[in-house]
C-alpha cells in the first residue's frame, strides 16, 4: 500500500508540472489551431536563466541571498524573459504564417524550437547545469510514503496557478474575448475583438506558465541543459492530446493522468507480468493509453465540448 | 565610393594571389594529413565529445610543432570533425561523409552505439579507426581495424560485479540500465559478474539517457529492499539518480561505471553525492605515467581541467601518429600493422599495445568513492591479459 502511495505522489508531482506546460499546449492550438513545438524550449529557457541566476545570488556572488527569495527573484525574471520569448517568436514566426496551410506554421513551430536551443546552447554551453542545493530537503512521512516539501509545493502552486488560469478565462474580458476567438476568429473580429492582443496574450500566458514550470523542473531534479525541453514538450503535447487538446480542463487532467500512468506503469509493470514486460516499457505504456484514448474517444477525454475551449 | 569599391577589390584580389604564392611555397614540402573524428557535438551528451576532442587537438597540435616526416614532406595534421549526436543512424552518414573527404584514419566515435555500426563503413575504406568505445563487441567483429581508447566493459563490470559483492559485501544487488549499448552492455556484464561471486540480481530496471525521474523505479527497488544499486548510464542520469534515491530514503550505495566518475555527478548529486561508488578505467591523473604534464598542458590549452576522457582521446591520437611515424607514412595501409603492433609509453599508462583485436593489453580499473563531496580513490585493479 505504501508503494501505491508513494508511486501517486511520484506521478502526481510530475504530473502538474506536465499539467502546466500542456496548458501552454492547449491555450494556443484552442485559438490559432497551431501546436507550438517550440513551447518546451520555452520551459527550458526559464529553467536555465532561472538556474543561472540562483547560482549567481546564492552562490556569494552578488549577496548571499535566503534560498526562497533567491528562488522568488529568478522566477520573477524567468517570467518575463520567457513571456517576452513567447511573444517574439508568436508575432516574428507565427503571425506573418497566420493565414498559410496549417503544415508550413507547424515546420516554422519546428524551426524556431531548433533555434532556441541553439541560442540556448550559445549561451549557457553544452553542460549540464546544477541548480544549487539550498532548499534542506525537508521531508514528512505519509502511510510509510515520503513526501518531500519541494514536492507539496510544486503540486500546491500548480493547482493555484491553474484555478487562476480558469478564473481568467471564465470570468474576465480578456478570457471572454479569447473564448471568443477560439470559436470563431473572423466572427470575434468582426464583435470589435482585437485579434492579434488576444493571441498575443494566449502566448504570453502560456509562456509564463512555462517559466513557472521550468523553475519548478529544475529545483526538483535539480539539472537543467539546452536540450531538456524536447522531451519535456512531447510528454505535455502527449498529455494535452490525452486531455483533449484545445480543452483547459483537458490540459490539467491529462498531465496528472500521464504522470500516474508512467510512474505506476514504471512501477507495476514489470511485477505483474512477472519480467516479461520491465520498466522499459514504461513510455509505451503511455502511449498505449494515449492510443487507446483517441480510439475510443477521437478529441481526448474532454475534448469535444468545443464551447469551452479557450 | 566607386573609387573605394574598386581599391578594395584590388586589395582583395593582391591578397588573394599572395596566398595562393604561399600556399604553393608550403605545399612543395608540407602535406596535410586529415584524421576523422565524430562524437556528440550538440546534444545531451556533447560535453563528453567536447572533452575527447580537446585531448585529440591537444595531441595534433603538440605533433605538428615537431614537423614529423611522412612521405618524405613535413606533416602537417587536420581534424575532421563531425557531430554523430550520439546517434546510430547520423553515425553512419558521417562515418561516410568522413570517408568521402579522404582522411588518412579516424579518431572516434565516442559512443559504442555509434561506433559499432560507423566501424563497417570505416572498415570498408580500410581506415585505420580508434575509438572511445567500450563495448566488448566493437572489437570483436573480425576486423583489422578496430582499436580501443579505453578498457572495454567485459574488464571494467566484471571488476565492477567483484567489487560490489567481495568488498562491498553485498548479497542482493538491483541493477538499472539506461538501454544504451554502453549502459545495457556494462550492466550485462556486472549482472555476469554478480552472479559468478555468488551475488543475487534482485531486480533489472530500465531508464532512458534522456530521462531525468527515476522516483518510480526506485520506489519499486525499494520494496525489493537491495543491498546495493548498480547504475549503467550517464552522469547527467546518476546525479539526479542519487539524489531521488536519498529522498525516498533508500539506504544502499549506488555503483556505476566511468560515465558517473565525472564532476558533472558531484555538482548534479550534491549532497547526496556521498557514498556513491563508480568504476573508473584507468588510474587517476596523477597516478598516469604522464598524468601531470598531460593535465598542465591541457590547462594551459583550454583553460579548464580535462575531463574523464581527454587524457585517453589525447593517448589514441599519439597512438595513431606514432604508427605513421613508424612507418614513414600516412597511407593506412603502410602504418596498420605498425599500430597492431605498438608499444609505446603514453600519457595514461606506459604500457600501451594492443592484442590481436585491437582491444588495450593493459587493464587497469580504478573505484573511486565520493567522500566530503569529493571522488576518492578506494582500490586500483591493474592486470596485464594475454
Amino acid at each position: 500500500m505504501d508503494i501505491l502511495l508513494q508511486q501517486l505522489i511520484n506521478g502526481i508531482t510530475v504530473g502538474s508540472v506536465y499539467a502546466l506546460v500542456a496548458l501552454g499546449y492547449t491555450m494556443v492550438y484552442g485559438i490559432i489551431g497551431l501546436i507550438n513545438f517550440a513551447h518546451g524550449d520555452v520551459v527550458m529557457v526559464g529553467a536555465m536563466i532561472a538556474t543561472t541566476l540562483v547560482v549567481s545570488l546564492v552562490g556569494g556572488g552578488v549577496a548571499s541571498m535566503p534560498a526562497w527569495l533567491a528562488i522568488i527573484v529568478a522566477l520573477l525574471l524567468a517570467i518575463p524573459a520567457c513571456m517576452a520569448l513567447g511573444w517574439i517568436a508568436e508575432r516574428y514566426a507565427y503571425r506573418p504564417l497566420r493565414r498559410a496551410p496549417r503544415l508550413a506554421a507547424l515546420i516554422t513551430a519546428i524551426g524556431v524550437s531548433i533555434i532556441i536551443q541553439n541560442l540556448a546552447m550559445m549561451i549557457w554551453g553544452r553542460n549540464y547545469l546544477s541548480f544549487p542545493h539550498i532548499i534542506q530537503p525537508r521531508i514528512f512521512e505519509i502511510g510509510g510514503a515520503r513526501i518531500s516539501l519541494l514536492q507539496i509545493i510544486i503540486i500546491l502552486a500548480a493547482t493555484a496557478i491553474m484555478a487562476g488560469l480558469l478564473l481568467v478565462v471564465h470570468r474576465t474580458r480578456l478570457g471572454t474575448a479569447m473564448r471568443a476567438t477560439a470559436q470563431n476568429r473572423e466572427v470575434a473580429g468582426l464583435m470589435g475583438v482585437n485579434i492579434n492582443t488576444v493571441i498575443s496574450a494566449a502566448f504570453l500566458i502560456g509562456s509564463a506558465l512555462a517559466a513557472v514550470a521550468g523553475v519548478m523542473v529544475t529545483t526538483y531534479y535539480g539539472v537543467a541543459q539546452y536540450t531538456m525541453g524536447f522531451m519535456l514538450g512531447l510528454k505535455a503535447f502527449t498529455a494535452a492530446v490525452l486531455g483533449g487538446i484545445g480543452n483547459l480542463g483537458g490540459a490539467m487532467l491529462g498531465g496528472l493522468l500521464l504522470g500516474i500512468i508512467e510512474s505506476l506503469g514504471a512501477g507495476y509493470i514489470g511485477d505483474l507480468t512477472n519480467g516479461v514486460f520491465g520498466s522499459n516499457y514504461q513510455d509505451v505504456f503511455s502511449f498505449i493509453v494515449l492510443i487507446l484514448v483517441l480510439v475510443f474517444r477521437p478529441s481526448g477525454l474532454l475534448g469535444e465540448r468545443v464551447g469551452d475551449r479557450a | 565610393m566607386h573609387t573605394t569599391t574598386g581599391f578594395k577589390l584590388m586589395a582583395a584580389a593582391a591578397a588573394v594571389a599572395a596566398g595562393l604564392a604561399a600556399g604553393a611555397a608550403q605545399a612543395a614540402d608540407t602535406q596535410t594529413v586529415r584524421l576523422g573524428f565524430a562524437a556528440p557535438l550538440t546534444g545531451p551528451q556533447s560535453h563528453y565529445g567536447e572533452d575527447m576532442k580537446n585531448g585529440l587537438v591537444l595531441a595534433l597540435e603538440e605533433a605538428n610543432a615537431q614537423n614529423i616526416q611522412l612521405d618524405g614532406k613535413t606533416a602537417k595534421f587536420e581534424l575532421v570533425s563531425k557531430d554523430d549526436q550520439a546517434d546510430p543512424r547520423t553515425a553512419v552518414q558521417v562515418a561516410q561523409q568522413i570517408v568521402d573527404e579522404g582522411v588518412d584514419g579516424v579518431l572516434g566515435h565516442f559512443n559504442s552505439g555509434t561506433t559499432i555500426p560507423a566501424s563497417s563503413v570505416y572498415n570498408d575504406a580500410g581506415l585505420p579507426q580508434i575509438a572511445m568505445a567500450t563495448s566488448p563487441e566493437y572489437t570483436q567483429q573480425g576486423y583489422d581495424t578496430t582499436f580501443r581508447m579505453m578498457t572495454s566493459d567485459t574488464q571494467q563490470g566484471s571488476a565492477d560485479g567483484e567489487f560490489i559483492v567481495k568488498e562491498l559485501g553485498a548479497r542482493k544487488i538491483a541493477l538499472i540500465d539506461d538501454r544504451t549499448a554502453y549502459g545495457q552492455g556494462l550492466a550485462d556484464q556486472v549482472a555476469a559478474a554478480v552472479k559468478a561471486n555468488g551475488g543475487e540480481i534482485i531486480a533489472r530496471e530500465y531508464t532512458t539517457d534522456k530521462a531525468n525521474d527515476f522516483t518510480a523505479i526506485l520506489t519499486n527497488i525499494k520494496d525489493k529492499q537491495p543491498d546495493a544499486i548498480f547504475f549503467g548510464g550517464l552522469d547527467a542520469q546518476s546525479g539526479p539518480m542519487r539524489r531521488q534515491m536519498v529522498r525516498l530514503g533508500i539506504k544502499a550505495p549506488l555503483i556505476s561505471g566511468e560515465m558517473t566518475r565525472s564532476d558533472t555527478f558531484l555538482k548534479l548529486a550534491g549532497d547526496a553525492a556521498n557514498g556513491t561508488y563508480a568504476s573508473l578505467a584507468g588510474v587517476p591523473l596523477k597516478q598516469m605515467a604522464a598524468g601531470e604534464k598531460f593535465e598542465q598542458a591541457y590547462k594551459e590549452r583550454f583553460k579548464k581541467d580535462p575531463g574523464v576522457y581527454a587524457p585517453y582521446a589525447y593517448d589514441g591520437a599519439w597512438n595513431m601518429i606514432t604508427a605513421m611515424k613508424e612507418a614513414g607514412s600516412a597511407k593506412p595501409e603502410k602504418y596498420l600493422p605498425k599500430l597492431a603492433s605498438l608499444q609505446r609509453s603514453g600519457a595514461t599508462s606506459s604500457n600501451i599495445a594492443y592484442d590481436k583485436n585491437g582491444d588495450l593489453k593493459e587493464i587497469s580499473v580504478t573505484i573511486y568513492e565520493v567522500k566530503d563531496g569529493k571522488w576518492q580513490m578506494v582500490k586500483t585493479m591493474v592486470s596485464n591479459a594475454k
